[in-house]
């Protein structure tokens, strides 16, 4: 039988040769990334910012009457709802701030919701209520803080871990491309104004996880190369690296992107952000990988000797 | 590398068939059939997001703690100097945190230390003393609580409102609800199957204590109160009475509370006192018949009847425009006890239970799709060593549910989708590994020189890349809160089992197939 071979034998392509062009996209992006997270901000669900959200469902409809939704919520006195679909055009999420003084009086909340699910139910009869969350400030505020922090140990143990089994300059350069990968999954939910909640921050830590894998399978080819032909200049080294590992790469990336896509389009509609984020961040991370971990070797000047101590030592 | 002696054989299969059979009771129940009991049946948890139900976060008022706790400690300072018969004392106060009296003279000073030393304890663990006795002016007693003693109250408050919470809860009937303490002044509160938690909330929301105090007919002026009252607001909003701060009855002497029916056939509630709580509600009626008494809960007064005759038999009922059903939920409060201090619901998650099966059922479907996706796709790339990765990824499923059942973890929605990315991810290790075979041989090894090699050269590349998953994971389990969690112990587990399904697993499959059929060339 002969196999499936998604990327052939051999390949010798100059990936740095187009280093420059990459370098300004991938800025570029990041750029963008930031502009858009400064101007539109990222469109926080209840878990960080607190308030109320109902999800509701209409099970007998294609899609949910949004409009009409947001008349019927904001008769009610509670604010201007924000009403979105997730995943699919009839399951929605409706979020309000929760009322004036319910930090002292947890029934407020309560009636609010009961008032909402009750005048919903009323109005579409097949509109089924799948869940009411309702965060305090002071929970969210928590809950933003530990989010926050996890994701900064997560990015600085990693790159410890790196620069102990690599050298310094690869810990530099994981840290760069791990910086880039999550600008741009984020630069993606500010962008879309998909729903930012806890389930996201877990989607960035695995691609956190996985943006390292890739450059670890990277780094370790480059650094066998680097004991291995110690003349060759560093530029066609890492190309040759990158070569080596590009079947991996292709192939791995592949059955990922096979898992996430089933979970993106059969999977429960309520982790469509998550399997979202992480789908952009196996294509960034793969393209990052490659242009933003290797030639950052380039630039912080690694060479042959960084590995080998002592001269006359021979080939490992 | 590729030669596997028989224990270590029998090591591997024993690890793989040990967490398969402990995942066969919740593959089992989760298709639907029925585990006999008497096996053992270890079973994975469903969170509250696929089984449906309700999540409160509860959070205790602790500067009440320390208020009631300054005020106890005033009771209790008056009563032992009182009781010591010669200190006289005066300006008793407990404002700005801490409590402070004068005594007559320097003479009395020692008499009065002597008197209220007792009344300090060590603070829990902590070595220190829970109040701190100073002396200022000569007279002035200063007793300030020591952060220990604070930390060390909160603390017995907390278990205290635990233990109340879990004896509501049962009270309510509800299955198996979970009640952990959270941190210094949190309980976490989960109930599997419960869609509307407003009952529950009322409930716990409620602190009932009670307190039965007698009524000054003359103590409001204006609405201000007289010496040695306070004035308290009616709980259906009809004013407020004053009544006497002192020389009332604490409502937790109660041995039993029932929700009942009084004279005019309303809905009231019939509580019994234990002993002691007899006697002093005796002595109170006794006293005082033909005045007023208050019935207060939480500071609002139900209901203000005059005493007509001494109730002696210790058993009474609370009248206060109640329904049966708020009747019946304030006896389950007052049978459970007091809270010692008020808790709010600071956050509340309820999931529907239709959308916890729907979950479950696309998860499922998703996950199976994938894996069916995977296997085809490996298959075809690498041939036979396709084929012993998929063997790998199926048992690495399987392994960590039995491995999530041994540990009686909880499955979240994001674990289900932990799971679906473990398969994608778990082929990582067998694709380093079979590119580097074939590299291997592309460069004139030998068949088994390759297949080493390619094992040992991946092996280490494995080892980094599976490391950088693990800190990531360890500290998603760490900070994050309960759905990630679940998604971090799928993770943690994942990574595990999939170095060992995918690595040490095909390589003795590779090594067995090759000491076998000695093929010259691969096909891979």
């Amino acid at each position: 039988m002969r196999l499936l071979k998604l990327v052939p034998d051999n390949t010798n392509l100059h990936f740095l040769k187009w280093q420059w062009p990459t370098t300004i996209i991938s800025v570029a992006l990041m750029l963008a990334s930031w502009a858009l997270l400064f101007t539109h901000g990222l469109n926080m669900g209840v878990d960080f910012v607190g308030g109320q959200m109902i999800r509701v469902s209409f099970t007998q409809s294609a899609s949910a009457p949004v409009a009409q939704l947001r008349g019927e919520v904001e008769a009610l006195g509670y604010g201007e709802p924000i009403i979105q679909t997730f995943g699919k055009p009839n399951e929605i999420s409706i979020r309000l701030r929760l009322p004036e003084g319910s930090d002292k009086d947890a029934g407020l909340a309560d009636a609010m919701a009961k008032r909402i699910t009750a005048t919903i139910k009323a109005a579409h009869a097949d509109a089924r209520v799948d869940g009411v969350d309702s965060v305090s400030g002071k929970v969210s505020k928590e809950l933003g803080w530990t989010a926050f922090k996890a994701l900064g140990f997560a990015c600085i143990a990693i790159s410890l871990f790196i620069w102990f089994r690599f050298e310094w300059q690869f810990g530099v350069g994981a840290l760069v491309s791990l910086v880039h990968d999550v600008s741009l999954v984020l630069g993606l939910f500010a962008v879309t104004q998909m729903e930012f909640d806890l389930t996201i921050v877990a989607a960035i830590l695995t691609v956190i996880g996985y943006s390292l894998n890739d450059t670890i399978v990277v780094y370790d080819r480059i650094r066998e190369n680097l004991k291995k032909y110690r003349k060759m200049p560093l530029e066609e080294l890492l190309d040759l690296s990158v070569n080596e590992t590009l079947a991996r790469t292709v192939v791995t990336s592949a059955t990922m992107l096979i898992t996430l896509v089933a979970l993106l389009l059969l999977g429960p509609k309520v982790i469509f952000g998550f399997s979202a984020a992480l789908i952009l961040g196996i294509f960034v991370c793969t393209y990052s990988s490659i242009y933003a971990a290797a030639p950052m070797l380039i630039w912080l000047k690694v060479n042959a000797s960084s590995f080998v101590p002592g001269e006359g030592e021979k080939e490992a | 590398m590729l030669d596997f002696p028989r224990w270590k054989q029998l090591w591997y299969w024993a690890l793989t068939l040990l967490a398969l059979a402990a995942a066969l009771p919740s593959l089992a129940t989760m298709s639907g059939l029925r585990w006999p009991a008497s096996l053992p049946h270890p079973t994975i948890n469903l969170g509250l997001d696929l089984a449906g139900g309700s999540h409160l976060l509860l959070e205790a008022n602790a500067d009440q703690v320390v208020s009631q706790r300054l005020e106890a400690k005033e009771e209790e300072v008056r009563a032992a100097l009182k009781k010591s018969g010669k200190v006289h004392y005066g300006d008793i106060s407990n404002k700005g945190g801490s409590l402070s009296f004068i005594v007559a003279n320097a003479a009395e000073v020692d008499a009065a230390r002597e008197a209220i030393l007792p009344l300090t304890n060590g603070a829990g663990l902590s070595g220190k003393r829970d109040w701190e006795i100073q002396i200022a002016d000569t007279t002035r007693f200063i007793l300030t609580p020591t952060q220990e003693g604070i930390k060390d109250a909160i603390d017995k408050a907390m278990e205290t409102a635990t233990e109340v919470v879990r004896k509501r809860i049962d009270a309510m009937g509800t299955r198996e609800p979970t009640i952990i303490r959270q941190g210094n002044d949190r309980i976490v509160v989960q109930v599997p199957g419960l869609s509307d938690p407003a009952a529950l909330k009322a409930l716990l929301g409620q602190t009932a204590k009670l307190e039965f105090k007698l009524v000054d007919q003359l103590g409001m002026v204006d609405g201000v109160a007289a010496p040695g009252d306070e004035i308290l607001p009616f709980a259906n909003g009809a004013g407020a009475i004053a009544v006497k701060r002192l020389g009332g009855i604490k409502g937790d002497r109660l041995t039993d509370a029932k929700q009942s029916f009084g004279q005019n056939n309303d809905a009231v509630v019939s509580i019994t006192f234990d002993s002691q709580g007899s006697e002093q509600f005796a002595r109170l009626t006794k006293e005082n018949v033909g005045k007023p008494f208050a019935i207060v809960l939480d500071g609002k007064v139900l209901s203000a009847p005059n005493i007509n005759e001494p109730i002696m038999g210790g058993s009474a009922q609370i009248s206060g425009s109640f329904t049966v059903q708020s009747a019946n939920q304030l006896a389950i409060a007052l049978r459970s006890g007091a809270l010692p201090v008020d808790l709010k619901v600071v956050e509340e998650r309820t999931v529907g239970p239709d959308l916890g099966a729907d979950s479950i059922m696309k998860g499922v479907v998703a996950m199976s799709v994938a894996t069916a996706a995977v296997v085809i796709f490996m298959a075809m790339t690498y041939g036979r060593f396709g084929m012993y990765a998929n063997i790998a990824v199926i048992l690495n499923v399987l392994m960590i549910l039995g491995i999530m059942a041994l540990l009686n973890t909880t499955l979240t929605l994001p674990g289900i989708a932990g799971f679906v990315l473990t398969i994608g991810a778990a082929v990582d290790a067998n694709v380093l590994i079979n590119e580097r075979i074939r590299e291997e041989r592309k460069r004139g090894r030998k068949v088994f020189a390759a297949v080493e090699m390619g094992y040992k050269e991946a092996s280490r590349t494995i080892f980094d890349a599976n490391i950088t998953h693990i800190i990531s994971a360890v500290l998603m389990f760490e900070f994050g809160s309960g759905p990630i969690k679940g998604f971090a112990v799928v993770l943690i587990i994942g990574i595990i089992t999939s170095v060992f399904t995918a690595v040490f697993l095909t390589r003795m499959w590779v090594a067995g197939w090759l000491r076998r059929a000695r093929p010259n060339d691969l096909n891979i």
